[in-house]
């Protein structure tokens, strides 16, 4: 199965019902998206998948085959994106272990809506489970990084 | 009177063996440092003064011992050490360092002696040192008890000190000039003539020279780092997917397993038929190992779907099948024989209950996960010179010994290379993947292999926060509380976590079962404050601020009925009670913070709650409003005091850290068991809390306490009880038992 990650073409020969998380962990090597679940509960595993935010770990390889997959890894490959910017500005991190996903899904939800009302972020937001419980910080960055994407 | 701690962490840091008389030490022992493990693989041209710094002609290396779960030590201990070193923030590598008796974990030895933390007698610091001699002996390398930040505050300055003196030294014999003519900055040594040296340039020279043992850490008014904010080492890498954590570790030839374990923890496997999964694509091999069976495969979801397929026959669990079986042990435990301690007893409790008007309440806190997001794992190699081992660990020699005994090696030819910790909240202080792992990899000797438990593995396999009732009994009298009498029977922790290193607890009584319940700094004329150890249940494990953390909810609570009865304030009436003066401060900044006693408007109310733990007084304040859909919480005001904070954005993120724990699983989690099996398998039944009943959060960080405390678990106790009082305001309903959504319903 063909598939694209953060620019790079591959050729997998692995299971259609392996979930994509797996391939890219153990068959790629690429390790941003994490396993938390495996039941799409917790958003640790979240990558793009033709640009849009999806769980990984309930993807399957045979519906993910033939499309472009963007890691944690490929988003601020170049310069880092602006809800990382945001990320590292608020020091949101503790373990760290969620925030590729929830940096993730931030960089979808706010593409899709630049000016989330609190409630809005609240919504989008709650999908990815923190343990730690940053969500404080994470409320503050993912209006600054809007902020810096409307500004860009 | 002299301190016993800070005499015995000099004497070791400088490797000196004076030491003040009259220390209840039985062994010469005590006094001889432990051998600096960072001189076993020193390259020609690199230096290291003491455990904790080791320069190379490229890097200035610091060590830090303790574990990295989230909670931002990495950062804290460098930090310590850069400050006396002059080095500039992120100007060296860190490293978590080989594991070491060196590294043995004296303030936690500290708190294990069962005193307040505010009790500077003789029987208490007595034993304190001699907690510290037998922490000391056996080298226990431990992260936990929020002990961090206590253990490292002195050793680590002074560890930076004497590398910075011992290098000036060097430059000094080097330039022939005299010491006091050179300084430090920016890594380097300065020369009178304005020239500098950097430290990787010295490494070489101070290498031959005897460390510089006689050094005067600065005063807090010269630090340029401490107290201030410091990006945290290791937040770029957690923004860009650079971090790698334990179960992100690839060894070349590696192989990924899976286990199957009797549910009924700890109860044995009868039989099993693993056809299937032999057939399935990717699988090595399918063994069994102790409790269950492992799978071996080329990846981790084929490892996890085959073990899935394995049919096995399990024998009983060695505890209740059901839960009501171990409530009724709890309600059972209230026995003389099963009497403790009894921690206080201030006044005639007795004659306080006779003939009067008693107000009494149970009070119930279930089994909690601590389900971090990262899975644990470990990667095992065995070889023909022992073992290496990758994994996150908190307790990194007793890793060492586990590992060993299985191998059949000695523990220092297990070679550890601790990882960053995706969240553990006390389940890293278990090292049971290791184990199986280590039982695996022996089978497969050359062949390193990862176990990584699944989810639902470690929902089944977890060892929770303890269950715990309490029975609490009180008068009050002219408006105020005049009795209050708790009683608290749990297993012990302690019990259940040593059973699993195949040591017995400690003797004497377990702390925890009072912790958060028997130190209340209030003056209530008649106080009284009795533990039960219950016996075995399931097994358990220390939790995000352990005992406190069902004991703070039962002893603020009943409290706060009391001052409920008497018709006092709940702020006025713990103010007026509070008897020692650091607590004092930390409760009167929380009302300035929350402007307690102003108008909340309609279907709204505010609970306070104050706990003490890890020796760290904590105050928070809960404003909720009751709504159509549920009680929703607006928001929490929190002031704590650990004498000295030196993050302070660190401080604020595990305070509000705290707080989001302490709530989201108080409002609605619980571990059950079922046929002995625990019910929750995922996060869907055990969803602690999500972002959007996540309250605003406002923190204080007050530094009146006269020793330095760490803050990773103490904002967690008073959440639960600051919340359940917001409610009892707000909606008139009093919740006795976590979790509170099986009593009233949440936004």
């Amino acid at each position: 199965m063909q598939l694209t990650v953060n620019g790079d073409k591959y050729d997998l020969d692995v299971e259609e019902d392996m979930p994509l998380l797996w391939a890219l962990r153990d068959e790629l090597g690429i390790k941003g998206p994490k396993y938390g679940c495996g039941i799409a509960q917790c958003g640790a595993c979240t990558v793009h998948l033709d640009g849009l935010a999806v769980r990984s770990c309930s993807i399957k390889m045979k519906q993910a085959a033939g499309k472009t997959v963007t890691t944690i890894e490929g988003l601020g490959a170049d310069a880092l994106h602006a809800v990382q910017e945001a990320w590292i500005e608020e020091q949101v991190a503790q373990c760290g272990y969620c925030q590729s996903g929830q940096i993730m899904s931030a960089a979808t939800f706010l593409m899709l809506n630049p000016s989330p009302s609190d409630a809005d972020i609240d919504q989008a937001m709650s999908a990815n489970l923190c343990r730690c419980g940053t969500y404080p910080r994470i409320r503050k960055a993912v209006k600054s990084a809007a902020a810096k994407l409307r500004s860009a | 009177m002299v301190d016993m701690g800070k005499v015995a962490r000099r004497t070791f840091i400088i490797g000196s063996a004076a030491i003040a008389g009259g220390v209840a030490f039985g062994y010469y022992a005590i006094n001889r440092p432990h051998k600096n493990p960072l001189l076993d693989d020193l390259e020609p041209g690199e230096a290291a003064f003491n455990p904790w710094v080791k320069i190379t002609p490229e890097a200035v290396v610091l060590i830090a011992p303790h574990a990295d779960l989230g909670q931002g030590v990495r950062s804290m201990q460098a930090a310590l050490i850069a400050e006396e070193l002059d080095l500039d923030w992120g100007d060296f590598v860190v490293s978590p360092g080989e594991p070491s008796p060196a590294y043995y974990n004296r303030a936690l030895a500290d708190m294990a002696a069962p005193f307040l933390s505010t009790d500077r007698s003789v029987p208490a610091e007595l034993t304190r040192g001699a907690m510290g001699a037998l922490f000391k002996l056996l080298g226990a390398q431990v992260t936990g008890g929020s002990s961090s930040v206590p253990d490292s505050y002195e050793t680590l300055r002074l560890a930076g000190a004497v590398a910075r003196e011992t290098l000036k030294k060097a430059a000094a014999k080097r330039e022939g000039v005299r010491v006091a003519d050179l300084t430090t900055e920016k890594g380097a040594v300065v020369l009178p003539d304005g020239r500098t040296i950097p430290y990787t340039e010295l490494a070489a020279d101070a290498a031959k020279i005897k460390p510089v043992s006689n050094v005067e850490l600065r005063d807090p008014s010269e630090w340029r780092l401490i107290g201030k904010p410091m990006p945290r080492l290791d937040i770029e890498p957690k923004s860009t997917g650079a971090v790698t954590y334990g179960v992100d570790v690839e060894v070349d030839g590696m192989l990924h397993a899976s286990i199957k374990l009797n549910p009924r923890q700890g109860g044995a496997l009868l039989s099993y038929d693993a056809s299937a999964a032999e057939a399935m694509r990717g699988i090595k091999t399918v063994m069994p190992v102790t409790g269950g069976v492992a799978v071996v495969a080329d990846n981790t979801w084929r490892a996890f779907k085959a073990a899935d397929a394995i049919d096995c026959e399990w024998g009983p669990a060695p505890y209740p099948n059901e839960m009501a079986d171990h409530w009724a042990a709890l309600e059972n435990s209230f026995t003389d024989d099963l009497l403790d301690s009894k921690w206080r007893d201030e006044g005639d409790m007795d004659a306080a209950l006779e003939g009067t008007e008693v107000i009494s309440a149970e009070y119930r806190a279930p089994y909690l996960a601590h389900a971090p997001l990262e899975p644990i794992s470990a990667i095992v190699r065995v070889d023909d010179d022992g073992a290496e081992v990758w994994t996150g660990t908190q307790i990194p020699r007793f890793v060492q010994t586990n590992v060993a005994a299985i191998v059949g090696c000695k523990p220092e030819e297990v070679r550890l290379h601790n990882q960053y910790i995706g969240g553990s909240f006390g389940h890293r202080l278990e090292d049971e993947q290791v184990k199986l792992a280590a039982e695996i990899a022996k089978a497969m000797k050359g062949k390193p292999i990862k176990l990584t438990y699944s989810r639902e593995g470690d929902f089944a396999h977890d060892f929770p926060r303890q269950i715990a009732l309490a029975r609490t009994q009180g008068v009050v009298k002219d408006g105020k509380v005049e009795a209050f009498d708790i009683s608290i029977a749990m297993p012990s922790v302690l019990d259940s976590q040593f059973s699993r290193q195949a040591m017995s607890a400690p003797p004497g009584p377990d702390d925890q079962i009072a912790a958060g319940a028997w130190n209340l700094p209030y003056a209530i004329p008649h106080y009284r404050m009795r533990a039960y150890r219950a016996a075995q249940l399931a097994p358990i494990s220390s939790w995000r601020s352990v005992g406190a953390s069902s004991n703070g909810f039962f002893a603020d609570c009943a409290l706060d009925e009391l001052i409920i009865a008497a018709g006092a304030d709940p702020m006025e009436e713990r103010l007026r009670l509070a008897d020692d003066p650091v607590s004092l401060k930390v409760l009167e900044a929380v009302a300035d913070m929350s402007n307690w006693g102003s108008d909340l408007g309609p279907d709204r109310g505010r609970g306070v709650a104050f706990v003490r733990s890890f020796g760290v007084p904590v105050a928070e304040v809960i404003e909720v409003t009751n709504t159509p859909s549920g009680v929703r919480i607006d928001k929490v005001f929190a002031a704590a005091d650990v004498g000295r904070i030196i993050d302070p954005v660190n401080f604020e993120s595990q305070v509000s850290g705290g707080v989001v724990w302490g709530l989201g699983h108080a409002m609605n989690c619980e571990i059950t068991y079922k046929d002995g099996k625990a019910e929750q398998s995922n996060y869907h039944q055990f969803e602690g809390m999500r972002l959007y009943q996540c309250p605003e959060i406002i923190v204080r960080g007050l530094e009146n306490a006269e020793r330095i405390r760490g803050m990773g678990e103490p904002a967690v106790p008073p959440a639960a009880p600051a919340l359940a009082n917001a409610i009892f305001n707000a909606t008139g309903q009093r919740i006795r038992e976590m979790p509170f959504n099986k009593h009233i319903r949440f936004v």
